[in-house]
């Protein structure tokens, strides 16, 4: 039952970066989307993720619960040394999910407190998955260091370091191309499709830089990357895979009839990212400066309670799977027609 | 300011407001869903609009209520690690099963609010009872974990090590009933009167009436029956405390001294260092009847619980006072409420009557924040009852104040937002639902 529950501790990672993760990343596109253009992408991003943006939001807590009952000593950890930017994560989930709400239920739509929302709702998407990144950055890459003496030492530099940094900017990047490819099938007008397209490609663009001096900061930070990713079968493919399925994107995006192939890709090829950083550092879940570490196979919760987690998550998820299937039917594959309020 | 007063006052600040979101977004869809089924029944546009009109502010609602609440899954361990790693296995059942209700809630949500003119009648008004059924198993859920540092089952504690784990013990503890019952009907209570106030109001300035007097009625309604059961259910909670928790009535009670024909002392401001309360009124024999069923029965005092394992007795005491007499209150106007219904209509329309509940809206959440007050100071110095103490479980992080005041900060700007938007709502209702 352990497995149990470990798979659904990364499937819900997952599934939280690919859908979450887009969430924030319409919200990236709409930064750095140029004036004129902002009402087209918000109305398109609002089609796109209206209905489903609650739930997607759900597999954080998912996550979260998942760590704290299955594996409580990794949680507490996690939580005493990098509470600070947990802290402005949670600051950000709650500027934007309180800003989309407002944006679209505010009963009069005047210019000012709207942009005020809009604000709201994009520096938030660009700042919470910064700090997700920088979270599992940190968490994964030894810099947490228990024995520091000073406050810095401890709660500040466990985390502000340029390995964990430019994860962060890692993940933005590759929210915004989840979210760039996603909205290219939401559209109904070629303009919107060209645009979308454009960014996807500059989203690419940018994860690959980024990705580079994700490497570059690895070096400084003295974290094996390279040895971590070329020295494990399984995690060598996955990056392999992940290259060429980008490959087949960039041939394929521009034709409009591949829109749901190009959203699979793109899933699959951010999904190889992290099964290769899961893999190749599992068991390990939170690993200190010292080079000890916290596995998730000998810290967690006693079998007892192992057993009811994972009966609990496979009954719950008999009810949450088809509900959620048939909500994205009902609202994705249903055709596009412009959102019915009543 | 003290890192654990710090840790302390930011756990009650992120409760304290999350439990009115939740409340209203736990309640209000149920509301929402009677309304559907009476313009699905009637096809009078009026109940079509209440619910769009309602269904607006339970998003507002549920999206507040989901980031507090995701807020607060973090916080646990950002403040309490000590109490989390422990804690954890043995009360996290209910956690795991109220993430997939809050899950399946959020999923009926978006059919709901986006399924106008998409989704067949009937499976659309199905989804609005979804939320409401979700909504309410979620707040039961999570009370259940709450009761379980109450009342802590589920392990054998042994030289400080939590043994013999058993989950689903620890979710079934002996209060999770009574409380759970007690908070499903508060939130009945306070969200009827605090919705019917809002409505009441309107009716009073002579806006929008046959829309707002329809509004009102599926509101107060729920509100009244609440009001006027939420004393039995209270009835149940204090003998359970008096059996479990001895500490916590007799603070409740601001009861000192060990003794037969037990008072109930009614307001009164209690002095710790003389062991008495001043200027209260003194019921002989009651508590001792609310306790045991009989006026003579001895009932345990603060002088047989040491002095280091006592809760603060003026702040449990005050804030089980306004409790029950907010809840009385709410109870007398319940009555007054369904005698209208049944013998004075005529009362519907007077000016003495509506401004009843317009003064009523916030009555019950006052009474729902005390209710909580008691229960959680009345539990200190324990953070699991008898197990842990508060103290052990605070992070080891300095520097906690500083987060209680951004926390401080966000809740209430939250807060204003929160109320512009509903004002700005109701201003609208002639335009966009009442045309």
């Amino acid at each position: 039952m352990l497995y149990v529950v470990i798979l659904f501790l990364f499937a819900a990672i997952t599934l939280y970066f690919l859908l979450g993760g887009a969430d924030f990343g319409a919200g990236i596109i709409e930064l750095f989307t140029s004036t004129d253009n902002k009402d087209r992408t918000r109305k398109t991003s609002y089609q796109a993720i209206g209905p489903i943006w609650e739930a997607n939001h759900m597999w954080l807590i998912i996550t979260v619960v998942i760590l704290f009952v299955g594996f409580p000593t990794i949680y507490s950890e996690m939580c005493i040394y990098l509470h600070i930017p947990l802290l402005i994560m949670l600051m950000g989930i709650i500027a934007r999910g309180t800003a989309f709400a407002f944006r679209n239920y505010d009963a009069i739509k005047d210019e000012k407190t709207q942009g005020f929302y809009n604000h709201m709702f994009v520096y938030s998407s660009f700042v919470t998955p910064l700090f997700l990144g920088i979270i599992a950055g940190s968490a994964l890459s030894g810099q947490i260091d228990p024995t520091a003496k000073t406050f810095a030492g401890a709660y500040i530099f466990s985390w502000l370091n340029w390995f964990s940094v430019a994860v962060g900017l890692f993940t933005v990047a590759l929210c915004g191309f989840l979210a760039a490819i996603y909205l290219i099938g939401e559209c109904t007008e070629v303009y919107d499709i060209k645009r979308f397209i454009k960014k996807a490609k500059a989203m690419n663009i940018a994860a690959v830089i980024i990705g580079a001096l994700v490497f570059l900061a690895s070096g400084v930070e003295h974290v094996h990357l390279s040895d971590w990713i070329f020295g494990n079968t399984l995690s060598l493919i996955a990056v392999i895979v992940a290259t060429l399925s980008l490959i087949l994107l960039w041939f394929i995006i521009s034709d409009t009839k591949n829109k749901q192939w190009i959203r699979v890709l793109a899933a699959f090829q951010v999904s190889m990212i992290l099964i290769a950083v899961g893999h190749t550092r599992f068991p390990r879940f939170v690993i200190f400066k010292d080079g000890s570490s916290m596995s998730l196979l000998t810290e967690h919760a006693t079998s007892k309670t192992i057993n009811d987690l994972g009966m609990g998550l496979l009954i719950g998820s008999l009810f949450i799977l088809p509900a959620l299937g048939y909500l994205y039917y009902s609202f994705k594959k249903k055709g596009n027609e412009p959102a019915a309020d009543h | 300011m003290d890192d654990f007063i710090a840790a302390r006052s930011q756990m009650a600040l992120s409760l304290g407001f999350h439990i009115i979101y939740s409340c209203i977004g736990m309640v209000m869809p149920v509301f929402m869903a009677i309304s559907h089924y009476k313009w699905i029944k009637t096809k009078d546009p009026v109940y079509k609009n209440i619910t769009i009109a309602w269904s607006k502010g339970v998003a507002i609602f549920f999206a507040t209520g989901a980031v507090s609440g995701t807020m607060l899954s973090f916080e646990l361990g950002l403040l309490w690690p000590g109490f989390m790693k422990h804690a954890g296995p043995i009360f996290g059942m209910p956690f795991s099963l109220e993430g997939v209700a809050f899950f399946i809630e959020a999923i009926a949500l978006g059919f709901f609010l986006y399924g106008w003119n998409k989704l067949n009648t009937w499976f659309h008004w199905a989804t609005g009872i979804v939320v409401g059924v979700s909504g309410i198993a979620s707040g039961i859920l999570v009370v259940s974990a709450n009761s379980w540092m109450n009342s802590p089952s589920g392990f054998d504690f042994v030289n400080g090590q939590y043994l013999n784990i058993d989950p689903l013990k620890a979710m079934f503890n002996e209060a999770w009933f009574s409380e759970a019952l007690h908070m499903t009907i508060a939130a009945f209570s306070a969200t009827g009167f605090a919705v019917a106030g809002i409505h009441a109001l309107m009716i009073y300035r002579k806006r929008n009436v046959h829309f707002h007097s329809k509004a009102f009625k599926i509101a107060i309604i729920f509100g009244a029956a609440a009001a006027i059961l939420q004393p039995l259910s209270g009835d149940i909670s204090a003998k359970g405390a008096a059996k479990r928790q001895p500490a916590k009535l007799a603070a409740m009670e601001a009861y000192f001294h060990t003794q037969t024909y037990a008072p109930l002392v009614i307001g009164g401001i209690p002095d710790t260092a003389a062991k008495k309360v001043n200027y209260g009124i003194e019921i002989p024999g009651l508590l001792s009847f609310l306790v045991h069923d009989n006026f003579k029965q001895e009932v345990n005092g603060l002088d047989k619980i040491p002095v280091k394992n006592q809760p603060p007795i003026a702040v449990t005491h005050y804030a089980f006072q306004i409790m029950v007499g907010f809840g009385m209150l709410m109870m007398l106007m319940g009555i007054l409420y369904f005698i209208a219904l049944w013998r004075k209509k005529s009362w519907f329309t007077k000016a003495w009557f509506l401004k009843m509940f317009i003064y009523a809206t916030p009555a019950g959440f006052i009474a729902l924040e005390a209710g909580w007050t008691v229960t959680e100071v009345g539990r200190q110095p324990w953070i699991i009852q008898g197990v842990m103490r508060t103290s052990e479980a605070v992070t080891p992080m300095p520097g906690i104040q500083y987060s209680f005041y951004l926390f401080t900060f966000i809740y209430f700007t939250l807060s204003v937002f929160v109320i512009f938007l509903l004002k700005r709502q109701i201003q609208m209702v002639p335009e966009l639902y009442d045309r």
